[in-house]
């Protein structure tokens, strides 16, 4: 967790997370181009059976969370809408539209919710994701 | 009250019924109350709504009018009998008898008898085709002469006599009014008031005679009948309808004995009760004070008081009422307020005459010039309400009272007279006694558009002229909860969607970051953005999946499919009308199959594919639209089906092609953007085998061309749609729809609906057909305009989608991988596939789908 908390304080600092130290090399994947990802939309990406949601905000801040939305059972979370609710980013789910906020995994609408965060990063132009942290 | 008291009611007209609704309020339970009661209606059928009979030549039909609540009858110790004349009261018995002879015993008798329509002694009256407005037989009769007739006249110039020659007009038959006294509605309008309706009317193609005194009606020479006036000239007509004021029906009263008003009238004291202790007599039946009342408001307040009174409660008296009224005459507006004849001593008047737009009002104040004792309004009727509330509730006038009906010279709107005005008590809905101060108490218990107002206050129900007063005092109130009117579209941009449109058009934005830099804050959320993408598609109707576009679309729209809880989507190829070729169908079929997907035929009439994967939809769409088909817009906040009957090419009743009119409309209106769904009906003719009356927009085929019916809906709120304009050429048809759907467009909120749009319109129905058929915004070349522009500038979203590489990539379930999403899954049922439940799953019950191709 202490890794995820320090990769979403640089995000949110507005700086793109390129000159961060990788601290588990063996674990940070590539998934894709940046350009794959519309700017302020988000892709899925598979790895190791896993779906996770990744983000690209319109300032190429990049956020990484579980693509299962546990309130419809769906894997769709990828495909919501993303914006700031009170100028903490969020993603709404698509289904029935409740908020994930995008730093911390957690549920707007229903404290007892958390999803999963991943450190993601940017690196010479590809979207690196590490799901063993 | 004793054990068991039986309490019957005479007369199940609006007060009658209104009256059993008191007592079931006051006892929901009757038969635990010890309650019996009798409700005894003549008419065939249960309370209807008669200040509205006129909308019955409109479209309403008698259930329409009905205001009795399906069941509400059926409750145990309430009974009511139809057809069920009562012949006389013995009131030493305590009996009413029946026409049929059946005898009831009563404890208390309410007599809630109404009036009957006043018609002149004159010679030849009673010769076929005349007739009286009064009940909905009355004007089942007049509608089945008037098919046959080329010319009518109504007797009477009041206020029911003009409703009743609008009809006529409407019937399409030339129209006279023949009025006795020398001006129109001489009991509420003044001579120069006279003066001004009577042009507006003559303006609208009505003919009007006054000072006209019918003396005989005789064989016409080119009509049916010859009416001959006291003069000697003479007037021909087919049809003569008498609409001269009303009499109260006292005379079971009358026979039994109980005391009766100076000019008729059952007499009432103050608790509505008769010169016998156990009979009571409320409405236009009763005299009180030697006044009777021939509007509803005092009506229901006389059965509120006689309720009260039957348990006991004497706190409540009946203190007379406020015979102001406001009103449309053939879209006229009328209004008069208290003492509208300056009858009062010494009261002086200020007068405001508009020759050019027909404009007339005056104000009626005390000799001291201190307080307004009425008014009257021709041909604009605005200031009704600030008026009548000074009037009743004896505000003090400002210094220049003129400027009370003076129209502004900035043309800016007046400022009115203030919400915070008025006085608690005051009552802002005098139909149904709902004051400032519950309107006050339903916005603190969390009412907050005037549809939730409507619907549990009932204030604006009934005649609606209170509407504009009520919305004012429900937003003074909002602000004083803290609620702030705050219509702001949500945190990221203090505008209402009207205004964020406006916005849009008016700075030519094209895009949701120019918005948000112009007018906004922060990165937006999930109501802004589709909001955002709706309206910039309503004005420039570009491709929904560009960049810069695709990020704000709502799920449904971001994959041009309707996402299912599974994650799935479903595929509506169009199917304009509902017509659809064999080959159609054959590659619908294999493509279905093909891929493994479930098929179900739509409501609206077309069919819909499930349980296809993100990857799989641009092959799907490429194989549909090689085979012709395209985009159905099933997941768009815009046009969906416009569903028809079969019409006159096949069928043996159709009037007209509704097949090819319904293509014609959905060819036009496809792919159009909304603030929410939108659908069509078109029947060939009345049969509506197509329900268009229930939906956004309808269309029925008519001998003489098409009637158009808008803002119905079915759904969670069923409402039936308004006839707008009738018999309608092909041409104007499009051109009032293009209005319509643009206003609709350019003024409603976020996800609203036509239907809760209209109810949320102030000025209603009337406001809308002067802005859609009479332009009074002059807004409609422009309207016009920009709707030819989105129709020019159609196309189809999944043509351009499946040939556009960039845009295609982004259908695919993973960015790094091929795979599809594991945890759609699907399960056989009824020969077809559904999605497994999550108890399914965890048994892997699972079926592998024969999908051929992935």
């Amino acid at each position: 967790m202490s890794q995820l908390q320090q990769t979403a304080t640089l995000s949110t600092s507005g700086k793109m997370p390129m000159s961060m130290p990788v601290p588990h090399a063996d674990s940070w994947q590539a998934i894709c181009p940046l350009d794959d990802i519309w700017p302020s939309t988000g892709v899925c990406a598979l790895m190791h059976g896993r779906q996770i949601a990744i983000f690209r905000m319109h300032d190429d801040v990049l956020y990484a969370i579980d693509n299962h939305d546990p309130h419809s059972g769906a894997n769709v979370l990828s495909r919501g809408i993303i914006g700031d609710l009170g100028g903490e980013p969020v993603v709404a789910s698509p289904i029935y539209k409740h908020h994930y906020q995008l730093r911390t995994g957690a549920c707007v609408e229903d404290a007892g919710t958390q999803l999963h965060t991943y450190p993601v990063q940017l690196r010479d132009g590809m979207v690196w994701l590490n799901i063993t942290a | 009250m004793d054990a068991n008291t039986h309490i019957v009611v005479v007369g199940n007209g609006m007060v009658g019924h209104y009256f059993v609704q008191e007592l079931v309020k006051r006892h929901p339970d009757l038969a635990a109350a010890n309650l019996q009661i009798t409700v005894l209606g003549e008419e065939p059928r249960p309370a209807y709504d008669r200040v509205h009979l006129s909308s019955f030549f409109s479209g309403s039909t008698a259930e329409d009018l009905s205001l009795v609540e399906p069941g509400f009858y059926d409750r145990p110790g309430l009974e009511l009998r139809l057809n069920a004349r009562v012949g006389m009261i013995d009131r030493r018995q305590h009996l009413v008898i029946l026409a049929d002879g059946d005898a009831l015993h009563y404890d208390k008798l309410v007599l809630a008898t109404g009036s009957v329509p006043f018609v002149p002694g004159v010679a030849g009256r009673d010769r076929e085709n005349c007739f009286v407005y009064r009940t909905i037989e009355d004007l089942e009769a007049m509608t089945a002469a008037g098919t046959k007739a080329k010319s009518g006249v109504v007797v009477g110039g009041g206020l029911l006599g003009l409703e009743c020659a609008k009809a006529l007009r409407d019937m399409g038959l030339e129209t006279h009014v023949v009025e006795f006294a020398p001006r129109l509605m001489a009991m509420q309008v003044d001579e120069a008031g006279g003066q001004v309706l009577r042009s507006k009317i003559e303006e609208l193609g009505v003919h009007v005679h006054t000072s006209r005194n019918t003396t005989a009606i005789t064989d016409g020479a080119t009509a049916r009948h010859r009416m001959v006036f006291f003069d000697e000239t003479w007037l021909e007509t087919d049809m003569i309808v008498f609409s001269a004021g009303i009499r109260p029906r006292d005379e079971l009263a009358r026979e039994s004995g109980l005391a009766i008003g100076a000019r008729g009238g059952i007499a009432i004291d103050n608790s509505c009760r008769s010169s016998d202790h156990d009979i009571y007599a409320i409405g236009e039946c009763a005299s009180w004070n030697d006044e009777m009342f021939g509007l509803v408001a005092p009506g229901y307040d006389m059965a509120r008081v006689t309720c009260a009174h039957l348990f006991g409660d004497t706190t409540n008296t009946f203190q007379g009422a406020d015979m102001s009224t406001k009103l449309k005459l053939m879209g006229v507006d009328v209004a008069s307020v208290g003492d509208a004849h300056g009858k009062t001593h010494g009261s002086r008047s200020y007068q405001y005459l508009d020759e050019v737009r027909k404009v007339y009002k005056k104000i009626v104040v005390s000799e001291d010039g201190k307080q307004l004792l009425g008014a009257v309004l021709i041909g604009n009727a605005d200031e009704y309400g600030t008026l009548q509330q000074m009037t009743v509730n004896a505000m003090p006038l400002p210094e220049n009272p003129e400027f009370l009906i003076l129209p502004s010279s900035d043309g800016k709107e007046k400022s009115g007279l203030g919400a915070d005005a008025l006085p608690e008590s005051a009552v802002l809905c005098s139909c149904n006694n709902v004051t400032k101060g519950s309107i006050g108490a339903a916005v603190a218990a969390g009412s907050c558009t005037i549809a939730e107002i409507k619907a549990c206050t009932k204030a604006g129900t009934a005649c609606g002229g209170c509407v504009p007063l009520v919305t004012q005092v429900m937003k003074a109130e909002m602000l004083k909860h803290g609620m702030a009117v705050n219509n702001h579209l949500c945190e990221h941009f203090p505008y209402s969607r009207q205004e964020l449109y406006h916005l849009v058009r008016v700075e030519q934005i094209k895009s949701f970051d120019e918005l948000l830099s112009k007018h906004g804050k922060g990165l937006g959320c999930d109501i802004c953005k589709p909001t955002a993408a709706s309206i910039l598609a309503s004005c420039w109707n570009d491709f929904i999946l560009k960049k810069g576009l695709a990020s704000l679309q709502d799920s449904n729209d971001y994959f041009l499919g309707n996402i299912q809880k599974d994650g799935s989507y479903s595929v509506v190829p169009r199917m304009p009308g509902g017509e659809v070729t064999p080959d159609g169908l054959i590659a619908i079929g294999q493509i279905a199959k093909k891929y493994g997907l479930y098929t179900k035929v739509t409501g609206g009439a077309r069919v819909d594919m499930f349980g296809a994967r993100v990857e799989q939809l641009p092959n799907i769409w490429e194989e549909l639209i090689a085979a012709g088909f395209e985009s159905g817009h099933a997941y768009g906040k815009s046009l969906r089906t416009v569903k028809s009957c079969v019409g006159s090419t096949w069928c043996r009743y159709g009037v007209d092609d509704s097949v090819g009119l319904a293509v014609q409309l959905e060819n036009r209106y496809k792919g159009l953007r909304a603030p929410h769904k939108i659908k069509f009906g078109v029947s060939g003719c009345t049969r509506e085998c197509a329900e268009a009356q229930g939906k956004d927009v309808g269309v029925i085929a008519t001998e003489n061309g098409w009637n158009l019916y808008v803002c119905g809906n079915g759904g969670m709120k069923p409402r039936h749609a308004e006839l707008l304009a009738s018999d309608l050429s092909k041409e104007d048809l499009l051109r009032m729809i293009d209005r319509f759907l643009m206003f609709y467009i350019r003024t409603a909120d976020r996800l609203q609906r036509t239907s809760t749009w209209r109810d949320n319109l102030e000025g209603g129905l009337d406001y809308l057909k002067n802005v859609v058929i009479h332009d009074s915004l002059g807004l409609g070349a422009e309207l016009e305009a920009q709707m030819q522009h989105v129709v020019d500038n159609y196309q189809d979203e999944w043509k351009t989608a499946v040939t556009d590489p960039e845009v295609r990539k982004r259908f695919r379930s993973f960015v790094n991988s091929p795979e599809g999403d594991n945890n759609i899954v699907f399960v056989q049922e009824r020969e077809q596939m559904r999605p497994a439940t999550p108890a399914e799953k965890q048994q892997s019950k699972i079926i592998q789908i024969l999908a051929l191709v992935d």
